[in-house]
């Protein structure tokens, strides 16, 4: 299958697919997608990658900006980790 | 991240999370007439349903309270001429607002209205199981109405999710409908096995498969999954009368789900208005943050706290709440009981029987014709002259 293929570099500028919407939720706290019928709640890490997912910037640019908003480094395994696994739930295009 | 986490505030009991979703039964009225309708046997009778202000200020005070997915169901929903007003309000609020209808009215011009109003979501339903969906797999207007429908869903952008209700009279076709599906061009086929209540509960004995049917069904299922890969999505929800463990009804009482009905009565679950002795608050009088948090129609089954033997000292009563309270209300009489779909439960033979009488094709469709859906039929109900089968 090709699910197995890792595509997701520091290049990469994914961006969250069309069958989602993405959106902060004040109720719950959190950033959720949406679609038909359904919400998935994201844990904090993911609602903070996939907000700056935009399209335009790459996942350098995303880590790098998370690097700063948390003032913290190493970031980059875990980025490309979870949008590896986004990109196979299919939350996020590239 | 490592930003600081804010520790969780103490509460003596567990507080339930929001109401996260809201179905708007808009109307009760309907152009079909479906043997396996869950709106109330007793629907003609519904008075005054809640004015466009009324559901606009219900839809900011759910918002408010947490909703986030909306559905705007019926009857048929494009029946209210205030549906694209609903809808703007809706997504304006942040909702995500889902369509539930039969297609039946919805013009090209109502789409374009609607995506423009901020619709995300269209599920196209085969309602009336015995005419609809003959008149569809023969390929007559009924077909024509949903292929263009189809069409008009997928020329706006939006996902296809078709959804068709199964039972013993359309299940040995699910084939074809699954094969008509693709034909569509749906994207998302949810098969879902009939409930029964109200309706359906009406035509149980004609509308159980046997579990033979269930099983080939299945198997049929799965070969269109690997025939189609990723073309179609196909959702298969089997009856549960023929498990030993219940569903955990609407995910829990009073926990996600909030229906708010034609005439303004809000509800854990759109058949809970069956039980006796709960009063259920209306939206006419209550805001629907106290209705979800404080009302004691919401409260009388959350947690557990209610349960009574074999519930309330089963290992397993977190995973299904002891079940449908609706279901246990139709088949013990109590609506504190056990689900009998649970093999627990001392009432667990009536499903059983049910299920043997499925087995052995003991269907009176001819000494017990379907009832079909209908004000006509809903009055003679009212009126006491047909008393619910079981
Ligand atoms: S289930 Fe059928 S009869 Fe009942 S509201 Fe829906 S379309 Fe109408
Ligand atoms: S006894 Fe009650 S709680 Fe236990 S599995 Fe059966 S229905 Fe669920």
């Amino acid at each position: 299958m090709s699910d197995a293929a890792t595509i997701i570099d520091t290049a990469t500028t994914p961006h969250v697919s069309k069958r989602f919407r993405l959106q902060w939720e004040e109720a719950q706290q959190s950033w959720v997608l949406l679609y038909p019928e359904g919400m998935v709640k994201l844990n904090q890490s993911a609602g903070e990658i996939l907000r700056r997912c935009d399209g335009a910037r790459s996942v350098i640019e995303v880590v790098a900006d998370l690097e700063q908003a948390f003032a913290t480094t190493g970031l980059e395994a875990d980025v490309i980790a979870f949008l590896e696994l986004a990109r196979k739930q299919q939350w996020v295009d590239v | 991240m490592n930003a600081p986490q804010t520790p969780a505030p103490q509460t003596l009991a567990p507080q339930p999370g929001p109401p996260l979703w809201l179905l708007a039964e808009l109307t009760y009225r309907c152009p079909l007439h479906c043997v396996f309708c869950y709106n109330p046997v007793d629907f003609a009778h519904t008075p005054d349903e809640l004015s466009t202000d009324d559901w606009l200020r219900v839809l900011r005070e759910a918002r408010a309270a947490g909703s986030v997915q909306c559905g705007f169901s019926g009857g048929e929903p494009l029946l209210r001429d205030d549906l694209e007003v609903l809808v703007a309000e809706a997504h304006r609020l942040g909702f995500y607002s889902n369509l539930l209808t039969s297609g039946v009215g919805l013009t090209e011009a109502r789409a374009r209205a609607l995506k423009d109003a901020g619709l995300a979501h269209i599920q196209l339903s085969f309602q009336d199981s015995t005419k609809e969906l003959n008149d569809f797999l023969s390929h007559t207007r009924t077909f024509e109405l949903k292929q263009k429908v189809a069409a008009t869903i997928k020329d706006n952008g939006w996902p296809m999710v078709m959804n068709c209700v199964i039972h013993r009279l359309n299940i040995d076709y699910i084939d074809r409908i699954i094969d008509m599906a693709v034909e569509l061009g749906a994207e998302y086929l949810e098969l879902a096995n009939s409930q029964y209540y109200s309706w359906a509960m009406l035509n149980r004995d004609q509308l159980l498969p046997s579990r033979e049917q269930i099983e080939r069904a299945e198997r049929i299922t799965n070969e269109r999954r690997a025939r189609y890969g990723d073309r179609i999505r196909i959702f298969f929800v089997v009856p549960d009368y023929h498990e030993t463990r219940p569903k955990k009804c609407m995910n829990g009482w009073g926990n996600v789900f909030l229906t708010v009905t034609p005439d303004g009565t809000a509800l854990p679950c759109h058949t809970a208005r069956m039980l006796p002795g709960l009063a259920f608050p209306n939206v006419r009088d209550m805001d629907v943050r106290s209705i979800w948090y404080d009302s004691e129609g919401f409260n009388r089954y959350r947690g557990d706290g209610w349960m009574k033997e074999p519930c309330r000292t089963c290992p397993e009563k977190e995973k299904d709440l002891g079940g449908c309270r609706c279901q246990a209300f139709m088949l013990t009489g109590d609506a504190a009981a056990a689900d009998p779909v649970c093999d627990k439960s001392p009432s667990h033979h009536k499903v059983v029987e049910a299920v043997e009488r499925a087995e052995r094709g003991e269907v009176a469709v001819v000494e017990r014709p379907l009832v079909f859906r209908g004000p006509e039929e809903s009055r003679r109900r009212k009126a006491g002259l047909l008393q619910p089968g079981n």
